[in-house]
């Protein structure tokens, strides 16, 4: 048998290493999130807002002169997925994870990204994550830690509440919330009546809320995930509960308006992040992410949007492409939005990996967010 | 008082329409000895079903209807033709395999093809509370059970009372005899599928304002229904909708008087209980039957 010489082949090879080689030059970004289960809805939106980023920066030259290259995987809102795909971005030896948001699954998936070194970015909000002494864990929203004594503060001060009756969801996310908003209703002198655990992805809320009306609290509290806030929402109203209903973030956002409708409207809650802050930069930001999307982001948007560039300004700051110096130069930075824009709000890290900025009280009126109140960053109170 | 009888009334409502779900079980069950486990599956589609109509402007009732046709085909005739037909003469299991098979199929498409996300669902209702006597009631909850009780009996008495209906159980109770006298068997087994198919419809339409559109909707439900199916007979129409009124009442009472905890678990043990004590079924009958 003779061999010919065949060119072609020798060609798709050299293409192929030249190819590897012009991918090694970018700056490889894993976007891990909840595209479908419980967590869809967080997920997605997040995922959109950090891919917008990315968009924005290879536009406009990328970081360092470098583009950034994104892969979205889907953790299904599942931990155990979450970590096999942490493990997997780390064999594909990306320089950052976006994601994912779900407490539970950055929980477990952060262990694979602090072996190897990458910073890690993450929506989750329970206050455990950043109490691990991971040095590569940065958040891009509030602690539940953080964020609640705003809450209790509110109830008990604006409000004037005595009592407040809890209603959570049985999950990292709502025990982690349930636990930090005892705490602090306990030090706003709240007085907690009815504690009441509710099932991820429940549908009949009943019982819950007839628990809550029985317990005849000055305030119901809700702290669940999307779809089961929209649920609570609509039962609230129906068994006719006329008592302010207060939240955190959740319970205001988008898809938690689009789903329970009219039985929205009322509710109030502290939000980290909101598209109806007024600041033009996240006026700027709104419109933009419409005019990509069709539809209005939640704050988990403005997360996974305003992650990518904490993690450009980190890069920056270090200067140089190394995982280790980048998530050092992230501890203790303040980024100014009028340097970086794409930060919307002001933003300082500090050496856990949390951070601190501006926060709103929004109450839904006629199905919008609207502004109530903007608290200032907790340091500077 | 008033406390206990808001959570039976909200249970009844969310019972009915598990009731729904399980007259389908066990429709098809006597009809052609399927056991179904895509059948929340079966509920979810017509919901995206008619949300897609919807989006293309049509109301409420004109999609649901244009839905149900679509389902009839799909549901009804193409399941009958392509899984039910073909692996029914290899008996059971692998009957039971396949539908595990196509709920994963069905969930996952949806998944992959349309969203993962909840989408809001137009009330076939209007927005209307009542005041009963301390208890708050909505139109929905209302109608919803009202609706579900009347198809349930309508699909009673179409058995019982029409001619084709009565060669529908001529011909789950013996096949053989029923192609004797001249009854067209594979028709009648049709018929079942599509009436099946419809009753999943409405059960979409009555319980996705409350579940919402979404691709998981059906695991829930199917299991619910499943249970409901078992505890009220397998072999009676009006067993579904008492098994899931039980459900729907007991799941509630237990959140409120046990632990929300235990919410789920409940169900799970009046169906031990039931399969323990009375395996017919609570209205079941025993049947030695040929599968």
């Amino acid at each position: 048998m003779t061999r010919s010489f065949h060119p072609l082949p020798l060609a798709f090879a050299a293409a192929a290493l030249l190819a590897g080689a012009a991918a090694q030059a970018q700056i490889k970004v894993a976007v891990l999130q909840e595209l479908s289960g419980a967590g869809a809805t967080a997920g997605t939106n997040a995922k959109n807002g950090a891919l917008l980023a990315i968009k924005e920066i290879n536009a406009a030259g990328g970081i360092l002169g470098k583009k950034i290259e994104a892969t979205v995987s889907d953790t299904q809102s599942n931990p155990g997925v979450a970590k096999g795909l942490a493990t997997k971005a780390v064999d594909d030896d990306v320089f950052a994870v976006i994601g994912p948001t779900f407490s539970g699954s950055i929980m477990v998936s952060m262990a694979e990204t602090k072996r190897a070194q990458i910073p890690n970015f993450t929506g989750g909000e329970a206050a455990s994550i950043t109490q691990q002494g991971n040095p590569f864990i940065f958040r891009t929203s509030f602690t539940q830690a953080d964020a609640m004594p705003k809450v209790a503060r509110y109830i008990a001060t604006n409000l004037k509440a005595k009592t407040v009756a809890v209603i959570f969801v049985n999950n990292d996310f709502g025990k982690g919330g349930r636990d930090s908003f005892a705490k602090a209703a306990g030090a706003a002198g709240l007085n907690v009546v009815a504690d009441i655990s509710t099932e991820s992805g429940q549908v009949d809320f009943a019982a819950p809320v007839l628990r809550a009306k029985q317990a005849n609290p000055d305030v119901v509290f809700v702290y669940t995930n999307e779809e089961e806030s929209a649920r609570a929402l609509r039962e609230l109203r129906k068994q006719g509960v006329t008592k302010p209903i207060v939240g955190e973030t959740t319970l205001t956002g988008q898809k938690v308006i689009e789903l329970a409708g009219d039985a929205a409207n009322g509710a109030v809650a502290h939000v980290g992040l909101t598209v109806d802050a007024p600041n033009p930069l996240m006026l700027k930001f709104k419109a933009k992410f419409y005019e990509e999307y069709k539809y209005i982001s939640d704050h988990n948007g403005i997360k996974g949007y305003t992650g990518v560039y904490i993690l450009k300004a980190g890069i920056e700051k270090a200067g140089k492409l190394d995982r280790v110096a980048v998530a050092k130069a992230l501890h203790g930075l303040s980024i100014s939005a009028a340097k970086v824009p794409g930060v919307i709000m002001d933003v300082s890290i500090d050496d856990k990996g949390d951070l601190d900025r501006e926060s709103f009280i929004v109450e839904v009126k006629n199905g919008k967010q609207e502004v109530k109140e903007t608290l200032p960053p907790l340091n500077k109170k | 008082m008033t406390d206990f009888l808001q959570l039976l009334f909200s249970g009844m409502a969310t019972g009915a329409i598990y009731g729904l779900a399980a007259l389908g079980f066990t429709l098809l069950w006597q009809a052609s000895g399927t056991i179904n486990f895509a059948q929340g599956e079966f509920v979810m589609l017509p919901a995206f079903l008619m949300l897609g109509f919807a989006s293309f402007g049509a109301p409420l009732l004109a999609s649901f209807v244009l839905t149900c046709a679509v389902a009839v085909a799909l549901l009804g005739w193409a399941f009958k033709r392509g899984i039910a037909d073909p692996l029914l003469r290899h008996g059971l299991m692998p009957i039971v395999v396949a539908t595990i098979g196509l709920a994963i199929a069905m969930r996952n498409g949806v998944r992959a093809g349309y969203s993962a996300e909840a989408h809001p669902f137009p009330s076939l209702f209007a927005d209307k509370l009542f005041n009963l006597g301390g208890v708050t009631v909505t139109l929905a909850d209302i109608g919803t059970l009202a609706l579900a009780l009347v198809l349930v009996f309508a699909t009673q008495a179409f058995l019982q009372k029409t001619v084709t209906g009565r060669a529908m159980q001529a011909v789950a109770q013996n096949t053989d005899s029923a192609t004797v006298l001249g009854i067209n068997v594979p028709r009648m087994i049709f018929y079942t599928f599509a009436i099946n198919a419809v009753l999943a419809c409405a059960a979409a339409l009555l319980i996705t304002p409350t579940y919402l559109a979404k691709f998981d909707m059906g695991e829930p439900l199917g299991t619910k229904a499943f249970f409901a199916a078992i505890i009220g007979g397998f072999n009676n129409s009006r067993g579904a909708l008492l098994g899931g009124l039980i459900v729907g009442v007991s799941e509630n009472l237990a959140a409120a008087y046990i632990s929300p905890t235990y919410k789920d678990a409940v169900a799970l043990v009046v169906f031990m209980l039931v399969i323990l004590f009375k395996p017919q079924g609570l209205l079941g009958r025993k049947v030695e039957r040929k599968v």
